[in-house]
């Protein structure tokens, strides 16, 4: 699916126009890698939370959903442009988003589990923002500069998100029996997927040493602080001593992805080449 | 008593016929309150089903932009949805019951969310036909003469016209696509053409609500005027995208400077507002589970605030 820029400018509007810096190879090919990273993760989760829509618990619910969605979609797309220009091929960002398969995804495993019922969405939600609000913060110094701005637009965004989930989190521990009864399991069912988050790949190693990206482990720290801090307040336990699932970053999805890949890349798959 | 009554509907009159807006405060007959809670809520529960059909293809939209201009566009729908409700509840109506009176099938709601969507073309044919149709009757709504609504309804069209250009950027995307994509497009177009003119109900003499209606100006137009001017509005955009019209019996008609169109199926329209639509059974359960999951998600919300509540009052204690 090359587009033809000339021909369909409203399809493909930048969000950032700052050129790419002057990377040498290697170091340009780990920044792209990483982007691409980044951008598969706000994708898939913006996706999940997409399929809420219209059936929330209550309509003001139903619209914050689709509003973190739309933030999560918005910071994709910034992100998937970038890696277009990157790589400096011609492909654009749709082509990253529906003509790369399941393997070459390298989201966290944590962002394509099911929704689930809305403690799990919440769960899942709350686990990504404590690490996505801290992250975005410490990215904001990126030496890379396209990436600094990206983090500084979305940071404003994900402010909100962690104050929404995060409440949530509180009002479902320290709601109704039920409601705490569910919630725990929504800990038990996502909890191991939190690990991945921190862990560090070989890609992600080398370009904290070119300052590109922050230390995970300061994060870490900070998201340990944020979740004991909510899950006092919701009188929830934090689970200890899980065994911590991981390889989405790397390529090794749950069976999930496959089928939330079939789903969204449906038309392009079925009509190649075309615009829509 | 009696004749302070009379002196108050002629009052109300006196202010409908000036055009002056009717607020929550003022004085209504009961007629016209609760003309205007099924009006209202009627209105409000298109929107939340109308969401439905057009979600449908919100994980299937064919690329980033779209996905999120279809997300957003359905997001303004709940956003409608929520105005709406709460212009009902100035007349004293509550959001719960009037959910409950949607999920018991007391309630209507547009029967055009009835039909589904079968290819990413029908989201451009809704927004297209099926809003343009919206905006044909709500434009009007703008300046009807309860207060509540009127503001509501300058807020809803603002955003439904902007739903309408995507409608059409789509059509004419396809239309201008490969010879597939356009046979996909005029595929949608057959059938949603004839729904969408339905949606501006009956004909005038068998509309019951009409004339009382356009009394009280909460109506400004007959269905009929108003399906009207949206074939005289339409049929020159369809040929601008080289579509055909689904009407063979489609004619310029110079005398009355606008275009005769053949005859509505009036038994499908009934059969459909009767529950014998394709989605009828389907929208109605996807809106009763989403209610019954949400019921402990609701439950603790509420429980949590009390308790907050509680704490509160004991530290102040």
């Amino acid at each position: 699916m090359m587009h033809n820029h000339e021909n369909a400018p409203h399809l493909h509007e930048q969000h950032f126009n700052t050129p790419v810096q002057d990377y040498a190879p290697e170091v340009k090919q780990l920044v792209l890698e990483y982007t691409l990273q980044l951008a598969d993760t706000s994708f898939i989760l913006g996706h999940r939370l997409s399929e809420w829509c219209g059936h929330g618990p209550v309509l003001e619910q139903d619209m914050a959903l689709s509003n973190i969605a739309l933030d999560l979609i918005g910071e994709t797309r910034s992100l998937y442009q970038y890696a277009a220009e990157l790589e400096g091929k011609g492909r654009t960002e749709d082509d990253m988003a529906y003509l790369r398969d399941t393997v070459e995804y390298k989201n966290p495993l944590l962002v394509e589990q099911p929704n689930g019922d809305f403690g799990d969405t919440i769960m899942r939600q709350f686990i990504f923002d404590s690490f996505h609000f801290f992250f975005l913060k410490e990215l904001q110094n990126s030496t890379d500069h396209r990436l600094a701005a990206i983090a500084e637009k979305s940071l404003k965004e994900s402010s909100y998100h962690i104050k929404w989930s995060s409440e949530w989190v509180i009002r479902l521990g320290d709601g109704t029996e039920e409601s705490r009864k569910r919630i725990e399991k929504a800990i038990d069912n996502l909890w191991p997927f939190s690990g991945e988050l921190f862990m560090m790949t070989a890609t992600e190693k080398k370009l904290l040493e070119h300052g590109v990206i922050p230390d995970y482990s300061q994060i870490k720290n900070s998201w340990d602080a944020h979740v004991a801090k909510v899950f006092q307040e919701a009188t929830l336990a934090v689970p200890q001593n899980v065994w911590m699932q991981s390889g989405g970053k790397e390529g090794r999805h749950t069976e999930h992805l496959g089928f939330v890949l079939t789903e969204l890349q449906y038309l392009q798959r079925t009509y190649p080449g075309l615009e829509w | 008593m009696e004749e302070v009554e009379v002196n108050l509907e002629a009052q109300f009159e006196e202010k409908v016929a000036k055009d002056i807006r009717i607020e929550p405060k003022d004085w209504m007959p009961d007629a016209y309150r609760k003309t205007l809670i099924r009006q209202i809520s009627q209105h409000a529960h298109s929107e939340i089903v109308g969401m439905l059909p057009e979600g449908n293809w919100i994980t299937r939209a064919p690329s980033l932009k779209r996905k999120a201009i279809l997300l957003a566009k359905v997001q303004d729908e709940a956003g409608h949805g929520l105005y709406l409700y709460s212009a009902a509840e100035t007349l004293g109506a509550s959001r719960d019951q009037m959910i409950a009176d949607l999920h018991s099938g007391k309630a209507k709601y547009s029967s055009i969310f009835n039909y589904p969507t079968l290819s990413w073309a029908d989201i451009g044919a809704i927004g297209w036909l099926v809003d343009g149709a919206a905006i044909m009757n709500q434009v009007p709504l703008c300046r009807t003469s309860y207060g509540p609504y009127a503001r509501a309804m300058v807020r809803v069209c603002k955003e439904e016209s902007f739903h309408q250009r995507q409608g059409f950027e789509i059509m004419m995307t396809l239309c201008n696509g490969a010879p597939e994509q356009k046979k996909m497009a005029q595929e949608a177009f057959n059938r949603w053409w004839w729904p969408t003119l339905m949606m501006f109900g009956p004909k005038d003499e068998e509309s019951p609500n009409t004339e009382q209606s356009m009394r009280w100006r909460i109506k400004r137009f007959t269905n009929d005027e108003l399906r009207q001017r949206f074939v005289d509005m339409m049929v020159p955009q369809a040929e601008f995208l080289g579509l055909t019209v689904p009407d063979k019996d489609l004619t310029w008609n110079e005398a009355k400077n606008g275009y005769d169109y053949g005859q509505i199926d009036w038994d499908e329209f009934w059969s459909v507002v009767k529950g014998n639509g394709p989605c009828n059974k389907q929208r109605i359960q996807t809106r009763v589970k989403a209610d019954q999951e949400g019921a402990w998600v609701r439950e603790a919300a509420l429980a949590h605030a009390e308790k907050r509540a509680q704490r509160e009052q004991q530290k102040v204690a």
